[in-house]
């Protein structure tokens, strides 16, 4: 397969707590070329945001470990650089926006201040003037639909609202002309009504600059309308890719067939279903097939090895015994 | 949900190893609380593991007075003969009863008074508690005990009552803040909806989630206050002689430096590790309260 | 405009602090037991004495009478005479207030900074061995009293060691400078005497660090935990995913949100000293108004008392309203508080 723009292959994470190491993320895989718009779609505490932060070479790094796998970034393995090297494809390469904007703001700076630094270490900043970098901070405020840009400069994060926080984290992530953006859940903290709002502004943006996306969430019905392709996670693996209209005519996996038939349908017909059991326990976690216990179509090889993520035409694959190649 | 006995026992049990597990992982925190309980159990059996037991009263032998440390005063003796180490064990009755006695009085009067103050917080009960904690917290701890102390007769009873005079409004504070936020929670909304009168909503309902910083400070305060009675001690306006007490020992001794050190150095010493002790435990049991974060 | 309402309700607010506190303490020393009056005049004054005496002190007319006339006297800075030095209780402050104050400037300069520098030097090699050796330092300093130090310091270098003058402010020998601002260090450097100089520092070491060490080991312990607990927050992954150099992201970022706890303490921890400097003045001999305070209490001293009391309640409150400032221009949460929109 031709280096693509990202590619992750069998990473494991782990982190070391109490008692023993969690071991949140079992082999994950997941590939995209550029200009994708690809979602990553999996139940809370499934290891989507470690995901992330592991692509961005911020995790936490005493509790979390990287025991195992290889993160490529246009054919390099990111996982392998120097501190040098690091910053280069942080700078240039890879953006992120995150759950919650007022975490991710620091409370006693100012916008203008915060947004001007994101840029100035980016790959444009380097020779920009402070005029040029100011001028580059307010249009892209303008560009996530703020109004009053040069107040809001001013501004501290307190004194704004959580819809416009979001926007400004956009802005950022943006900002630097990268050309992966990864959005963890960037709408999960905010009412209904601005949801719809920032996602659309998001898109409008995204395609404008040809940004390739990863978009993190738990909501099926937003990876639907905004992604090409998707990913299904459970529990630290990746359990399912396809293109997205092919995802949710043609669910192979238990647990995303589960999924679908949890979500309520607009039709009203029938109940909702939800999937029986709980995610498993990080510290001592399932042998084999982590889904297996919770299962309907189970066997006993699910319970002794890890299936492989097998390709089932169609640009289509499942990591599932039922099939296998 | 399965309430058996048995399972609840199991449960204690696992919180309270879990709890072991997060106190232990600091040493710091059980060296503190081996410290302490080396400190409770010389002053419990002073008068059996103290070498010379009789020397914690009046008690004279001008031949072997300022003795210099040796085998068979380890610390030496004082100005009448009398053994410090001996009376360093007495003194830590003296020590821990300040603070026992303070803290007993303090945190009962500080917490209710809080709770109150918080959970009617914008009234006047509010602003007619927290002002007078105001007035209370804006002189040093040390000095309001002082002044307390200098227009009394200089005893432990009177400096017990002049620390714990200027205690409480510390507790009142610590407890405001935790009650004034929770006092919107739906938790305790429900609590008054479902007709719970205020006693069941500041003891049942906020009380408990005060728990973890009120144990903390507790065990903290008590080398604070311990320091602070010797503090007056050393003044001369807390334990009289011949009772022994740390503060006065090493205010006695100091007379007598640079020469006879050991009269004044020990008691120093044996003030630092009562207080290091507290702290070390505080340190750990506020390790162990503390909520987790994943 | 926002930030003058805030100083003004703070001004406010400590102004009627003050007054319960003299209210406080004037309950206090008109509670005790006993007679000041025959105190003052000693057992074998005459009857009469005493009565005409106790008069004057308006000793038997009721409680908030008498407060009435300590109030009238305070605001004209009369605090009434000491039974200890036979002065005006006002004379007695301006004599002994300097050299307390110069005192507790030094305590105050040394643990701000060497108690910041060490906690940033403890948080930047986290878990390596400066950290640890500061974490150790810290835990002694945090819990040794300053009375210890100051036993310990005599010890080691006034006696032991001999390099350090173990009492007063200056040495016999050397003349003390004109006094301009009552600092004597102040006001040798401005007589240009440096002999003076030196002398005064020498002398105020011991002290100073005897009452700073504590309140040092605190501030570090206190900055340490805020930046490394401020390490883990989102933004500054966000600032490190955004190449922001480490050591912007330490020095700027960083330090400013994990000063703001560390400045907050300062107060409290200047406090404690206010009130430590009792017994640390009282072992070195400091000629200053918390040993002059010791004194007045030890001998019932009423009118002292008092007062004193009053100055070391203004001078925490001062430093209060200092720290109040400061943390509000660091932290826009405070001084934006009004105006949060969400």
């Amino acid at each position: 397969m031709s280096p693509g723009l990202l590619d992750i292959r069998d990473l494991h994470v782990g982190f070391d707590v109490y008692g023993g190491m969690l071991k949140v993320l079992n082999g994950v895989n997941l590939t995209m070329e550029e200009g994708e718009k690809v979602g990553l779609v999996g139940e809370t505490g499934c290891g989507k945001t470690t995901t992330a932060k592991s692509t961005l070479k911020i995790l936490p790094t005493p509790p979390a470990r990287v025991f195992k796998g290889e993160i490529s970034f246009r054919g390099e393995d990111i996982l392998k650089m120097g501190l040098a090297e690091t910053r280069k494809v942080q700078a240039q390469g890879i953006s992120m926006i995150f759950q919650d904007p007022t975490a991710a703001l620091n409370p006693v700076f100012t916008i203008g201040e915060q947004l001007m630094d994101a840029i100035r270490y980016s790959s444009l900043g380097d020779s920009l003037s402070k005029q040029k970098t100011r001028e580059r901070a307010l249009k892209a405020l303008r560009d996530v639909a703020l109004p009053d840009t040069e107040r809001i400069m001013e501004n501290y994060p307190i004194q704004l609202s959580g819809g416009m926080r979001q926007r400004i984290c956009v802005a950022m992530a943006l900002a630097t002309e990268s050309q992966l953006l990864i959005a963890d859940e960037p709408t999960t903290s905010l009412d209904v009504t601005i949801q719809d709002q920032v996602l659309r502004l998001l898109g409008t943006l995204v395609k404008e600059k040809e940004t390739s996306t990863i978009l993190i969430t738990h909501s099926l019905g937003v990876v639907r309308e905004w992604t090409e392709r998707v990913y299904v996670m459970y529990a630290g693996c990746m359990v399912e890719t396809a293109r997205t209209k092919e995802l949710f005519s043609n669910p192979l996996h238990p647990y995303t067939q589960g999924l679908m038939k949890a979500v309520p349908k607009l039709t009203g017909e029938g109940i909702a279903e939800g999937v029986s059991g709980r995610i498993p326990d990080y510290l001592s976690p399932p042998p084999g097939c982590r889904f297996h216990p919770r299962c309907a179509h189970r066997m006993p090889t699910c319970g002794e090895e890890s299936p492989p993520f097998s390709n089932v035409g169609n640009d289509h694959q499942v990591a599932c015994f039922l099939y296998k190649e | 949900m399965n309430r058996s006995p048995r399972r609840t026992l199991a449960r204690r049990w696992e919180g309270a190893k879990k709890g072991w597990y997060k106190f232990s992982r600091n040493p710091l925190s059980v060296i503190g609380a081996a410290a302490v309980l080396l400190i409770l159990f010389l002053l419990a059996f002073a008068p059996y593991v103290a070498p010379y037991p009789e020397h914690a009263g009046s008690f004279v032998n001008f031949r072997e007075a300022r003795q210099p440390p040796s085998w068979k005063h380890p610390f030496g003796t004082d100005t009448v003969g009398r053994d410090v180490l001996s009376r360093i064990f007495f003194a830590f009755r003296f020590s821990m009863a300040m603070g026992v006695v303070v803290l007993s009085l303090t945190v009962p009067v500080g917490v209710t008074l809080g709770l109150l103050a918080g959970y009617k917080k914008g009234t006047w009960i509010d602003t007619v508690i927290m002002r007078t904690t105001d007035i209370f917290v804006s002189v040093p701890p040390l000095v309001l005990a002082l002044a307390v102390c200098s227009v009394l007769t200089p005893s432990v009873f009177n400096a017990m009552m002049a620390v714990s005079l200027m205690w409480w409004p510390w507790y009142c504070r610590l407890v405001y803040g935790i009650a004034s936020s929770l006092r919107n929670e739906f938790f305790v909304q429900s609590a008054q909806v479902t007709g719970a009168g205020s006693p069941h909503v500041l003891f049942k309902e906020i009380l408990p989630n005060c728990y973890a910083p009120i144990l903390t400070k507790m065990s903290l305060d008590m080398a604070w206050v311990i320091l602070i009675g010797s503090a007056l001690s050393f003044v001369g306006l807390g334990a009289q002689p011949p009772t022994p007490d740390l503060g006065t020992m090493v205010a006695d001794g100091g007379r007598y430096m640079p020469d006879q050190w050991w009269m004044t150095v020990f008691p120093a010493f044996a003030i630092m590790f009562v207080v290091l002790g507290f702290n070390l435990l505080g340190d750990g049991i506020r390790d162990m309260l503390a909520v987790e974060e994943v | 405009m926002r930030f003058l309402v805030f100083l003004a309700r703070r001004l406010l607010h400590s102004v009627f602090v003050l007054l319960g506190l003299s209210i406080l303490v004037f309950l206090i020393a008109r509670v005790m037991p006993g007679d000041p009056a025959r105190m003052a005049l000693g057992p074998r004054a005459p009857d009469w004495a005493v009565e005409k005496f106790r008069e004057s002190l308006h000793l038997d007319k009721p409680l908030y009478t008498q407060y009435y006339y300590w109030i009238r006297g305070a605001l004209h800075g009369d605090f009434g005479k000491s039974i200890f030095t036979r002065r005006d209780v006002t004379t007695d402050i301006k004599e002994f207030f300097p050299a307390t104050l110069e005192l507790m400037l030094l305590c105050g300069a040394i643990m701000s900074s060497l108690g910041i520098f060490l906690g940033v030097a403890s948080a930047r090699y986290a878990n390596r061995w400066p950290d640890n050796v500061v974490r150790v330092i810290s835990y002694m300093g945090v819990v040794t009293p300053a009375f210890v130090f100051a036993i310990l310091f005599l010890l080691l270098f006034g006696y032991v060691l001999d390099i350090l003058p173990t009492a007063g402010r200056l040495s016999p020998s050397i003349t003390r400078p004109p006094t301009i601002t009552g600092l004597i260090t102040l006001d040798s450097l401005i007589a240009g005497n440096f002999a003076a100089f030196f002398d005064a520092v020498k002398h105020l070491l011991m002290p100073a660090f005897a009452l700073a060490l504590g309140p040092m080991a605190q501030e570090a312990r206190i900055t340490r935990s805020s930046m490394t607990e401020n390490l883990q927050r989102d933004f500054i992954a966000l600032e490190r995913s955004q190449a922001i150099p480490e050591r912007k992201i330490m020095s700027k970022y960083l330090m400013k949100l994990s000063l703001i706890p560390t400045v907050s303490v300062l107060a409290l921890d200047f406090a404690a000293q206010l009130g430590w400097a009792f017994l640390v003045e009282l072992i070195f001999n400091w000629p200053g108004i918390s040993r002059y305070g010791i004194n007045v209490m030890l001998r019932k001293d009423l009118n002292a008392i008092v007062a004193v009391i009053m100055v070391i309640g203004l001078m925490f409150l001062i430093v209060n309203i200092i720290v109040d400032i400061l943390v509000a221009w660091l932290d826009p949460r405070i001084r934006l508080g009004a105006e949060r929109s969400k």
